[in-house]
């Protein structure tokens, strides 16, 4: 009698479900959109923007709320992605960070290759920034002089040990032969504010976070880590052009849970291929010089994750893990 | 001064056009009822309500959000005084005094206190941002690390120097809160630590609302359970308008201390990363230091009501300009504001006051208008507010009880969050029962992160020389603040002391 209860409850349950099952998959609920990244860095300001876009265009029955979790380099957001398996509504905003901090922090035990790849929206660079009041500073030849005149008490604002500015700082240490003190901020934008109020004596930001700052004419870039001069800072040298061997680029991509379902992972994939077209994405990838030609989903996308993630540990064995930790 | 004058008239001309003017009512009425519900502060409320600002052009929309973000600053008071759970983070010092004044059958009273403080603070902040957003601007650019962290230091002196409890409970209080508030990722280092029975929960840390909610709600309920054996001692307030009147005249014994909250709240609302709930616990603590009788703080002083209003409020209006002019936000629901803008396509940043002349000073007028329209609904509804005092406690109390569960979950989504407020609550009752104080605990889990971040950003960047707090004007004034905050009620033991075998001589 028992079992034939279950049996027509299961059968009802089923017959509720099947219909759904066959439409096509979207959000039920809220989807969070965790941000490794504090507020005003170039990581919360795409994820506001994806956010913001989404709404108006009316491309999601539910909304994307935007989460900051910065805590430990973005570990505390990996620890989140990590609990949250299996999960249809939580997103990560990944930087260089999704690498790094799994190298560095080894009892984090997160594998990030075993998260859902849903799009890679962009590749971000970076600039060598100084306060525009430093008219000693015009080239990167004066600016390692004076470096090397400070003796390792020249600061530069970062934001985390770990983090891909911490690693590109211990880079140009290794290329350039000086050595810094790195401060570690929560967040690009407080790095940003903290190297126009002279808190440090410079930061290698992206060009998002330093934008308006460049715009009113408070800080100037130095040097860009691309392969080609990327506008708008067409007057700004590369490294390699002069002579030091560093390209160093952000990928800015999205990931899912480990185990979400399949239905899921796809509609999240068109959702942000569609938005990765849109022209509004277009615009601020050339606004604030972000690359955007090519769009990267899914295995492609894992094996770009994969190799970046065997670059990194390269680049961590290179100049050495204790020079990015123990500052 | 005058060209001043012509911009803001101009927004204030803006803020009365109908649709910005439906924007500030429903925003500050929307707000209003968000903050005053536990787990559903300003944040939520704005990241809920961000969508439906895509149907208004942008100026209307951070109108309609700015008066949201006010609404709730109020509205998180009327939980805080009327069921004593801190409705959010930012309202967690108006429990303090709040609660024991609706518990003395002076709900109204403190309400009205609440509702006049949030509008001086709101007020006087905003006529400082009109005046001087530039060189406040440029000011809060010089604060460092350093300066940072010696105004830390002048909000922890506050409260251990307050004379009445007993110093040495209070110090263990802090520290506590401050062991509380290391639980989680290490801030500089990243690394993991004082994860208990390696709990991977612990590593996202103590969110200050479950230690608020669980000290305030359970943790004060229970106890008051214990103590009236569940007999009824809510007091039934009959609103007649003379009582009304009276209420506003009031005004009087806390004046001084909602102006000295507005400026602080102000200030510290300015500090990127600063704040509300700081402010308003450091306008707290201000208050009660600078009090005749700061003994009775904690016991239903309404002052002790109007000073975190004040700051609170202020702070908000304040944590705007950074959001404004450095495109850095001064708290978590400016962070979403500052999202929508960047939507809109406005740029945040030092030129956006030149740029978008229109879009920054209809805000700023509509910041004035807000503030008249949020203090009205606020005086209007303390009728329906008091309702909830009526109740019995024996009913009022179990649902005081599913408010914390529902309020904690709500904003974190995890059940751990809420068994963790659960277990802090039975530890807010044990200290109330051992009469520690709590509200040291509750400052130092607010304020121990941006401390210990301040700090060590500070001793890095000196290479570890401690000298480089009083190298630098800011932060040695700071200190020396804090050192006289501290040591005056030492100073005034020992001047009681010589006095007395004085006066026995005579």
């Amino acid at each position: 009698m028992k079992f034939l209860k279950t049996l027509t409850m299961s059968a009802a349950a089923l017959a509720i479900t099947a219909p759904a099952a066959l439409a096509e998959w979207q959000p039920r609920k809220p989807v969070e959109f965790i941000i490794m990244a504090g507020t005003g860095g170039g990581a919360d300001q795409i994820a506001r923007l994806l956010q913001g876009l989404i709404q108006s265009k009316g491309m999601s029955p539910r909304p994307f709320i935007p989460i900051n979790k910065p805590g430990g380099s973005g570990a505390e957001a990996l620890s989140y992605m990590a609990g949250k398996e299996g999960d249809n509504h939580t997103l990560l905003v990944a930087l260089n960070s999704f690498y790094t901090t799994p190298i560095i922090q080894e009892d984090l035990a997160i594998d990030i290759t075993e998260l859902a790849p849903i799009g890679r929206m962009a590749m971000d660079t970076f600039l060598l920034w100084v306060n525009s009041e430093r008219d000693d500073i015009t080239d990167l030849d004066s600016y390692v002089e004076k470096v090397k005149e400070a003796d390792s008490a020249w600061r530069v604002g970062g934001t985390g040990s770990g983090q891909e500015d911490s690693i590109l700082t211990a880079m140009m240490e290794k290329e350039m032969d000086y050595e810094v003190t790195y401060i570690p901020f929560p967040g690009g934008g407080t790095v940003a504010k903290n190297l126009v109020g002279n808190q440090v004596d410079s930061t290698v930001n992206n060009p998002a976070e330093q934008m308006e700052f460049w715009r009113a004419g408070n800080t100037k870039p130095i040097v860009q880590f691309n392969e080609e001069r990327e506008p708008p800072y067409e007057d700004v040298p590369t490294a390699q052009e002069l002579g030091v061997d560093i390209v160093y680029y952000m990928q800015r991509s999205i990931a899912g849970t480990k185990g979400m379902d399949p239905e899921a992972i796809e509609w999240y994939q068109n959702l942000f291929h569609e938005l990765f077209q849109s022209e509004e994405w277009q615009n601020y990838c050339e606004t604030d010089g972000l690359t955007c030609d090519e769009w990267l989903t899914g295995d492609d996308l894992a094996a770009f994750h994969e190799s970046q993630m065997q670059r990194h540990r390269e680049l961590i064995e290179e100049v050495g893990a204790e020079s990015i930790t123990n500052k | 001064m005058d060209t001043i004058l012509s911009l803001l008239g101009a927004g204030l001309l803006q803020a009365f056009e109908p649709l910005n003017f439906a924007m500030i009512f429903l925003g500050c009425l929307a707000g209003l009822f968000i903050g005053a519900m536990p787990g559903l502060g300003s944040v939520n409320g704005v990241a809920i309500l961000l969508p439906v600002t895509f149907l208004v052009p942008p100026t209307a929309a951070i109108i309609f959000l700015a008066a949201l973000y006010y609404g709730a600053m109020y509205g998180g008071a009327v939980s805080s005084i009327t069921l004593g759970i801190p409705g959010s983070s930012t309202a967690v010092a108006t429990v303090f005094d709040g609660r024991p004044m609706a518990q003395s059958g002076r709900a109204d009273q403190a309400l009205m206190a609440a509702a006049i403080a949030s509008f001086i603070g709101g007020t006087i902040s905003v006529i400082l941002f009109t005046g001087f957003a530039p060189p406040l601007a440029a000011f809060a650019l010089k604060f460092g690390p350093q300066e940072e962290f010696a105004l830390m230091l002048v909000a922890f002196a506050t409260f251990i120097g307050l004379g009445g409890d007993d110093i040495p409970k209070t110090i263990f209080s802090i520290l506590i809160g401050l062991v509380l508030a290391a639980v989680g990722f290490d801030i500089i280092s990243g690394n993991p630590r004082l994860i208990f029975f390696d709990m991977v929960e612990f590593q996202r840390g103590i969110e200050f609302l479950v230690l608020a909610i669980g000290i305030y709600g359970i943790g004060e309920m229970i106890w008051t359970l214990e103590h009236t054996k569940g007999a009824v001692q809510m007091h039934k307030v009959q609103i007649t308008l003379k009582r009304v009147w009276d209420n506003f005249k009031q005004i009087k014994e806390y004046l001084p201390t909602t102006a000295m909250g507005s400026v602080v709240g102000f200030f510290v609302g300015t500090l990127p990363a600063a704040g509300a709930t700081p402010a308003s616990l450091m306008s707290y603590g201000l208050a009660k230091s600078f009090s005749k009788d700061g003994d009775s703080f904690g016991k239903g002083n309404v002052a002790g009501v109007a000073a975190p209003e004040a700051g609170n409020n202020a702070a908000s209006t304040g944590s705007m300009l950074p959001m404004l002019t450095l495109g850095i936000p001064g708290s978590p629901t400016t962070a979403i504001l500052l999202g929508g803008m960047i939507i809109w396509g406005l740029r945040p940043g030092p030129l956006l006051f030149s740029e978008s002349p229109d879009f920054v000073w209809g805000l700023i007028g509509s910041m004035y208008v807000a503030n008249f329209v949020t203090v009205a609904l606020n005086i209007a509804l303390i009728p329906v507010f008091i309702r909830v005092l009526a109740m019995p406690f024996t009913i009022l109390a179990p649902i005081i009880f599913v408010l914390c569960v529902v309020g904690v979950f709500a904003t974190t989504d995890r059940m751990f969050d809420t068994w963790l407020m659960l277990l802090l609550g039975c530890m807010g009752y044990l200290m109330r029962k051992l009469n520690y104080p709590v509200a040291p605990a509750v400052l130092a889990i607010v304020l121990g992160p941006l401390t210990e971040r301040s700090l060590r950003q500070s001793l890095i960047s000196s290479q570890g020389d401690p000298m480089t707090f009083i190298e630098r004007p800011i932060s040695l004034v700071c200190i020396l603040i804090a050192v006289a905050l501290v040591s005056y009620p030492f100073v005034q033991k020992m001047i009681r002391k010589r006095k007395e075998p004085a006066e026995a001589a005579e």
